[in-house]
């Protein structure tokens, strides 16, 4: 007889239009380190809200047996009353406060009429410092931790909790080599003392090196569950698992005329906002009018990154490298000397930095290249009107009129909005983020025929996609990006999902 | 790999343009009701207005709208609308401005050392006061756009330090009083220059151009509307519109013109009210002020250059709060230490009640004014009847939070339906 610790039995999770979860099935034995892996949006992190009731009993369908009895979580609370913590891939600790009062924070220790004995907290905590192999002082505050030291305290706070079952939800993306190795040895270390763990991790390598058992998830359904002491379990067989599956969505067909280069980055380099570690570490690449290239990566490699300090250095610290288009090269330090370049960049998350959501369509598109619209100072209303109005023709954008508020409208829609903005500065090259994230299959035809439109005008455009499938139905060339550096390049006759998943997950070192 | 591209995109595109087309036709002409809905929040505040003045017109017994006192409510509250002016605007892009009140005093101050003290013409204390404004407005601006301190921390800073810097200008004293031609900014009035018998015939010509230019200007915009093809209001409904607004404004032109005639400072006012809806109406620099304020993030990334606008949206308030100061200055007849107090919050209440939103990137000049004198109607009501001082406080008040609380309501009902 199996024992396990953890069993999710048919778990199917409905969001308003969108099934996230169909019938997940997940079993973990105790004492194990178990990895799931899947691609962005696979379905893990929902996976892992409902084990630990941040979507609560009756939200999803299917069971959760854990420790041998049914469990109805109605929220974290419950979950971590049974000893099952999770650890988010953003820390949830607080940075003004001490070791000692984030790991007992809802969870003090009280001495004499309710009031928090601190010595006790302080000398529990070191305790616990200890256990992880923290050599910190209980009273530092959080804020002055690494990202490495911070996770340490987290899985502290967790130990102090009686933790039975430890869900990390990507631990190692945010750290370097030798954190993560140190954070590694620790889950062995844990397991060692009977500790289950589900690592979540895009990092194959440190799955094989560390896991018994590796759940694959895609699109919201469980694949399989591999073996690792198997013999032929290694890094390619779960990509295959991965990436397995047929295309669902048909890509608009186009005959590509690569023309002259448009954009070309030399040794792009780029730090960290307020952290000193490279998150784009000398990339090279271009791309030519007429042609679509796409960055492949996985979540945290440095691809938002690199478009937003291309754009006028609109994200961390420039270190080095150059930008040429049209072959002259251009120092872009603002936004508005981007788009004067002929740049234009449609940022990832459309409602929190693309639109202005409690405007109108054609206040939307008229923000990026007012000027073009205004003489002296002053904005021809009624030709904006006109500009809006086109724009909603060309883009079949679905709205009764360009006075309509574009918070109100779908994503697709609002997706259509963010390309006319962008379309008005008439730019050279555009460089599209996730353009079809979160948006419905149809929608999505329609943006491709967007790009094909634009893309047979002579533009250049640079799509990033978490999914593969629309990479290769899209791009000509494909660059795979991982932790800041370029690790290969390759046209879309040569390239599969496989073999992009390769480039996408090999590690700094294997890198040169 | 792109199979079926056929049926694919015969299904994936509806017939939608010719019927957004009809539907574009269909409400090509919008009712009464179509208007008041898609404007509730801006509606709102005239129903509220006219609510309010209908409601103190019957509790006074007419008073409250007789000649007198409708001249008396413009020149009590006309400063504190020229501060809304600049304080929807700060509002508009997400900030604050604490410190309007003091640098009311302070330009006031300033003017008054120049012009009583070292017997300076009148019009040099007038510009030296502009020039304090704009010294205070850069002084923040700079702060608040490049230093990146929150405007809210920033103005309360300035209006200690301004309200200190007044009373050392002053020595702690009053001065006065002004000579009678900085007097007249605030309590002069144009009259008799035609002539009239009993009431001031050019006031009425100057509400017959004001009627005039405002059917000429919306009958132009109408025209252009329909020449690129954009939804207009129905004909009779332009019409009923003209006819209100010339209602409403001859009857208060005829009402100033049996009194005093035309204030100088209504002029004043008429000429920023317009100036100002057209700027953030209409110039790039207005929009950016929207943009910033609705989605900073968008902004920021659509090439706004945000520190720029920052910067200019408080020297303006700063500008603005200097000719709020001479006009205070000149209708007190001279300079007070304590001068402007809880001016700020008057206008800030101005802005709110008149629909700006508290999290920015909503709001019209248009709707400040209303929102300013509703409040002024109401208290000077109150004042007419002799309601307390106390009182008049807490109406005040929950006028204030009823009206905000109508726009969390809005926003909310407006978010639930997305």
């Amino acid at each position: 007889m199996s024992d396990n610790i953890l069993e999710m039995r048919s778990i199917t999770k409905t969001f308003p239009g969108v099934k996230a979860l169909s019938e997940v099935s997940l079993q973990v034995r105790r004492g194990e380190v178990h990895a799931i892996c899947g691609e962005n949006g696979a379905g893990k992190s929902t996976l892992m809200k409902v084990l630990s009731g941040v979507y609560g009993a009756g939200t999803y369908e299917g069971e959760i047996v854990f420790d041998g009895e049914v469990q109805r979580f109605s929220g974290i609370r419950d979950s971590e009353d049974k000893g099952i913590v999770i650890i988010h891939q953003e820390l949830a600790l607080v940075p003004y406060l001490s070791i000692a009062e984030n790991m007992f924070l809802g969870n003090e220790r009280k001495g004499r009429g309710g009031l928090i004995d601190w010595n006790k907290a302080n000398a529990d905590a070191a305790a616990l410092l200890e256990e992880v192999g923290l050599a910190e002082n209980a009273v530092t505050p959080v804020g002055s931790l690494g990202v490495g030291k911070q996770q340490l305290v987290e899985i502290a706070k967790a130990l102090s909790k009686d933790v039975k079952l430890l869900i990390l939800d990507e631990p190692t993306a945010a750290l370097n080599d030798d954190d993560s190795a140190h954070l590694l040895d620790l889950l062995r270390r844990l397991r060692d003392r009977g500790i289950t763990s589900i690592i979540i991790s895009h990092k194959l390598n440190e799955i094989v090196a560390i896991a018994q058992s590796t759940t694959i998830i895609r699109d919201g359904r469980t694949v399989e569950t591999l073996d690792m002491s198997a013999p032929d379990v290694d890094t390619d067989r779960i990509i295959r698992g991965m990436v397995g599956r047929d295309l669902e969505s048909y890509y608009p067909d186009r005959v590509s005329h690569p023309g002259e280069e448009v954009l070309r980055l030399e040794g792009w380099t780029v730090r960290h906002p307020s952290q000193d570690r490279l998150v784009v570490d000398h990339a090279d690449l271009n791309v030519r009018a007429g042609e679509v290239i796409g960055i492949a990566g996985l979540m945290g490699a440095g691809r938002t990154e690199l478009a937003m300090s291309v754009f006028g250095r609109s994200y961390g610290r420039y270190e080095s490298g150059k930008i040429f288009v049209h072959g002259r090269e251009v120092k872009a330090r603002s936004v508005s000397e981007a788009i004067d370049a002929g740049i234009a960049y449609a940022t990832e998350d459309r409602k929190k930095y693309g639109l202005n959501l409690i405007e109108d369509i054609r206040r939307n598109v008229s923000a990026a290249g007012l000027a073009k619209l205004a003489k002296g100072g002053w904005v021809n209303g009624n030709e904006e009107t006109k500009v809006a109005e086109d724009s909603r023709r060309d883009m079949n954008i679905k709205a009764p009129s360009v006075s309509s508020i574009v918070g109100k409208l779908s994503g697709g829609n609002q997706q259509k909005v963010v390309l006319s903005k962008w379309l008005f500065t008439d730019p050279d090259v555009l460089i599209l983020d996730e353009p079809t994230r979160g948006i419905d299959v149809g929608a999505k035809y329609e943006i491709y025929t967007i790009i094909n439109k634009l893309v047979a005008a002579g533009k250049a455009v640079i799509i990033i996609s978490s999914e593969l499938p629309e990479l290769l139905g899209t791009c000509d060339r494909i660059y795979t990006l991982s932790a800041g550096r370029i690790t290969g390049e390759q046209s879309v006759h040569e390239a599969t999902q496989e073999s992009l998943m390769k480039l996408m997950t090999k590690e700094r070192e294997l890198a040169a | 790999m792109s199979t079926s591209v056929g049926s694919a995109q015969t299904n994936n595109t509806p017939p939608e343009v010719p019927d957004a087309a009809a539907k574009a036709t269909k409400t090509g002409t919008s009712d009464l009701r179509d208007l008041l809905s898609r404007n509730l929040r801006q509606s709102g505040i005239y129903i509220a207005f006219f609510a309010v003045v209908v409601l103190f017109a019957v509790l006074t017994g007419g008073t409250s709208l007789s000649p007198g006192n409708i001249t008396n409510i413009i020149l009590q509250y006309s400063y504190v609308l020229v501060l809304a002016i600049g304080m929807v605007i700060v509002i508009i892009a997400g900030h604050i401005d604490l410190s309007v009140g003091s640098v009311v005093a302070l330009s006031g101050a300033v003017s008054a050392v120049l012009v009583i003290k070292n017997g300076a013409p009148w019009w040099v204390g007038i510009l030296a006061a502009l020039a304090v404004g704009i010294a205070v407005g850069m002084w923040q601006g700079f702060w608040v756009a490049y230093v990146g301190i929150p405007a809210f921390i920033v103005t309360l800073a300035g209006m200690l330090i301004f309200r200190g810097a007044t009373q050392q200008v002053l020595a702690n004293t009053s001065l006065s009083p002004f000579p009678a031609e900085y007097q007249k900014v605030a309590s002069g009035f144009l009259n008799g220059l035609l002539g009239g018998n009993g009431y001031d015939a050019f006031t009425l010509l100057i509400g017959a151009l004001a009627v005039a230019g405002y059917a000429v200007s919306g009958f132009r915009t109408r025209v252009a509307r329909i020449r690129y093809k954009q939804p207009v209001e129905s004909f009779p409904l332009f019409i009923a519109r003209v006819v209100l607004v010339a209602v409403v404004v001859m009857a208060f032109a005829w009402q100033l013109a049996h009194a005093r005639g035309l204030p100088i400072v209504l002029i004043i006012l008429g000429v920023l009210i317009l100036a100002y809806s057209t700027i953030t109406k209409r110039s790039v620099f207005g929009r950016q002020v929207y943009a910033i304020g609705g989605n900073l993030a968008a902004a920021t990334l659509s090439g706004v250059k945000v520190k720029v606008v920052n910067f200019w949206i408080f020297v303006n308030m700063g500008f603005l709060a200097a000719v709020a100061g001479i006009i205070f200055s000149s209708r007190s007849n001279g300079a007070q230490p304590g001068a402007g107090n809880s001016f700020e919050l008057d206008a800030i209440a101005a802005a709110f009640i008149g629909g700006a939103a508290v999290t920015g990137g909503v709001g019209t000049v248009v709707g400040a004014m209303v929102g300013g004198l509703l409040v002024g109607v109401m208290s000077n009501g109150m004042q007419l009847m002799g309601v307390e001082q106390q009182i008049q406080s807490v109406v005040k008040g929950l006028v204030l939070l009823l009206a905000v609380a109508f726009d969390v309501y809005n926003k909310r009902r407006a978010g639930s339906s997305r």
